[in-house]
This record gives C-alpha cells, structure tokens and sequence, in this order.
C-alpha cells in the first residue's frame, strides 16, 4: 500500500477492534485508553506527521528474504517459550495466584473504589503512575525541543512551503 | 515433553495468535523503508504485547473486576485479574508518548534530508561521507 493516509486510517481501525478485544477480555479500562489513544490521538499525531512530511511511499526494492527469515526464527522462538504456558482462562493459572487475591480482599476497606483496577493503579501501584507522567512529560519535552525551531527554519529556508505545526504534545 | 492434546491446543491458540501478529509488526519495522509504515509496524508489535497480557489475565467465566457500587460484594463472584490491566493502562500511555517522539523525529529528519525513506538517507550520508573524505582524507592523514 503507496498512500501513507490509507496506512494511518487502517491503523486506527485495528486500534478500535483492539480495543472490542479487550472488551470481551474483560479489561474495560484498558479498552477505552486503547480506543481514546490508540484510535484517537495516534492516529491524528499521524495524520499531523504526514501533513508535516509526505503522503506517499516510494517503491521499495529489496528482497524481503531476510526480514522474513528474522521474523519467522524470532516467532518460532516466542511460540516455544509459550509451550509452558498455562491454558488460556485457567482460573489455577500462576498469575492469579499471587498477589491479585490479597488485591481484591484488600481494596475494598483499604481504597472503597469499586474499581479495583483504578485502586491499584491510583493507590497500590501510585509510583508507577508517577513515573508514567514523568515519562510522557519528558516526551512531550523532546518533542516540543524537536520542532520549536521547525516554523522558523522553514519560513527561512524556502517561503512557499506549507508552515502548519502540530502541538504534539500527548 | 509437552503433549498435543485439543485443549493444549486450543489453550495456547491466543498466544500463537498474538505472536502471529507481533510478528507481523515485527516484519513491518524490518522490512518497510518508509518511517511512518516503520512507527505503525511498532504500534502493532505494542498491541499484540498489550493482548497478550491482557489474554493471561482472563479468568474462563469470570467478569470486569469492577464492584458493585454498594461494595455488597458477592464472595462467589469471579473476576478477571485486574494487575495486567492496570500495567498495560501504564504501558498505552507510555507506548503514545514515544510513539510520538518518534513522529516528531521523522518530521526533522525530513527537515533535514528533505525525505522519509530510510533508502534515501542511507544514500544522501553516503554522498556526504565520500564527499567529506575526498575534501579532507589528505589532512586527515588517510590515503590520498
């Protein structure tokens, strides 16, 4: 597929049937983030980047043998490591045996939220929280560095190209 | 050694299946020369690992693990594993906010190589190292 508006559509359409798979998952949470970030806000950084670049790919012409090759001994690698794996559902699974039961007895006269998932996030979990907006500020930072000089190079360099920016801020 | 039973099978479908599509991600960032198809590539690879967390987390009958709102909770009620939702939420944020580091570097390497494809840049550095050396090889004390 040449036309990069196609690739950023199709992208944000998987984006949403990921997030119906999530849904029937039971992480709702995750679903609606996946929905407003994924679908929403990705795809318009996208669409911003191409307004900003180009709109089109050229052809490439390569054989594709030995990305195929990679990816192909990686996945047999990862499918391997997944033979150890408990079944898919399996209330007796590892991972639900640790700490996940002392989450759900505790949460509800620890916190009082009736979602447990916002009560970790927000109270058990709280430092990693911290650290995500330490991370997204960050890359809200280099991104402002990347392109607060763009609009004026450009109008220096050649006047009649298109001067639209994007706050990219996330 | 692990048996191939139809239950291990159809078991271990959703992890076969997610890697199917992580690798397809995969392939798109080794493969596509153009560094927006690169950045959605890895946007696929990132979801595939987001649906197989969240898969591991899935309880056979179970549902939300959300209360009720009077917290007269049901102590025979089963509910999904809320800890890899609550990681992956992290993980969505954080996957947007290089995602769009990325985007803002592609927008200034086209600045700067008046191009998006990994091709062209590869051959614009060219130029400019054989360039360079042929101007200052002889000062640098290389031959020539």
């Amino acid at each position: 597929m040449r036309s990069l508006f196609a690739v950023a559509m199709l992208s944000g359409a998987f984006s949403l049937l990921s997030a119906l798979l999530f849904v029937t998952l039971d992480a709702v949470d995750v679903a609606f983030t996946e929905a407003a970030v994924g679908a929403g806000i990705s795809t318009v950084l996208m669409l911003g980047t191409m307004a900003l670049t180009a709109r089109f790919e050229r052809h490439a012409s390569h054989s594709p043998a030995l990305p195929l090759f990679v990816v192909t001994l990686t996945g047999a690698a990862i499918i391997y490591g997944t033979l150890d794996m408990p079944n898919f559902g399996d209330p007796a699974a590892p991972v639900h045996q640790h700490v996940a039961p002392e989450y759900f007895e505790r949460s509800p006269h620890e916190i009082g939220v009736p979602n447990v998932v916002t009560g970790i996030l927000a109270s058990y979990r709280g430092y990693d929280t911290m650290g995500e907006t330490a991370v997204v500020f960050s890359a809200g930072v280099g991104v402002m560095l990347l392109l607060s000089g763009l609009r004026r190079r450009k109008r220096k360099g050649d006047p009649d190209e298109d001067t639209q920016n994007k706050g990219g801020k996330a | 050694m692990t048996e191939f039973t139809l239950s291990f099978i159809v078991g271990h479908m959703n992890y076969w299946l997610f890697t199917l599509l992580m690798m397809t991600g995969l392939y798109i960032v080794v493969d596509k020369g153009n560094l927006v198809k690169k950045i959605v590539g890895l946007n696929m690879f990132q979801t595939a690992v987001f649906m197989l967390y969240i898969s591991m987390g899935k309880v056979t009958g179970g549902t939300a693990p959300i209360f009720p709102t009077d917290m007269n909770i049901d102590p025979e009620a089963v509910y999904s594993n809320p800890l890899p939702h609550v990681l992956i939420l992290t993980a969505i944020v954080v996957g947007i906010a290089t995602t769009s580091l990325g985007l803002a570097l592609i927008v200034r390497i086209r600045e700067e190589y008046h191009t998006i494809e990994e091709a062209l840049i590869q051959k614009i550095e060219l130029e400019k190292a054989t360039r360079e050396i042929r101007e200052f090889g002889e000062t640098m004390g290389g031959p020539e």
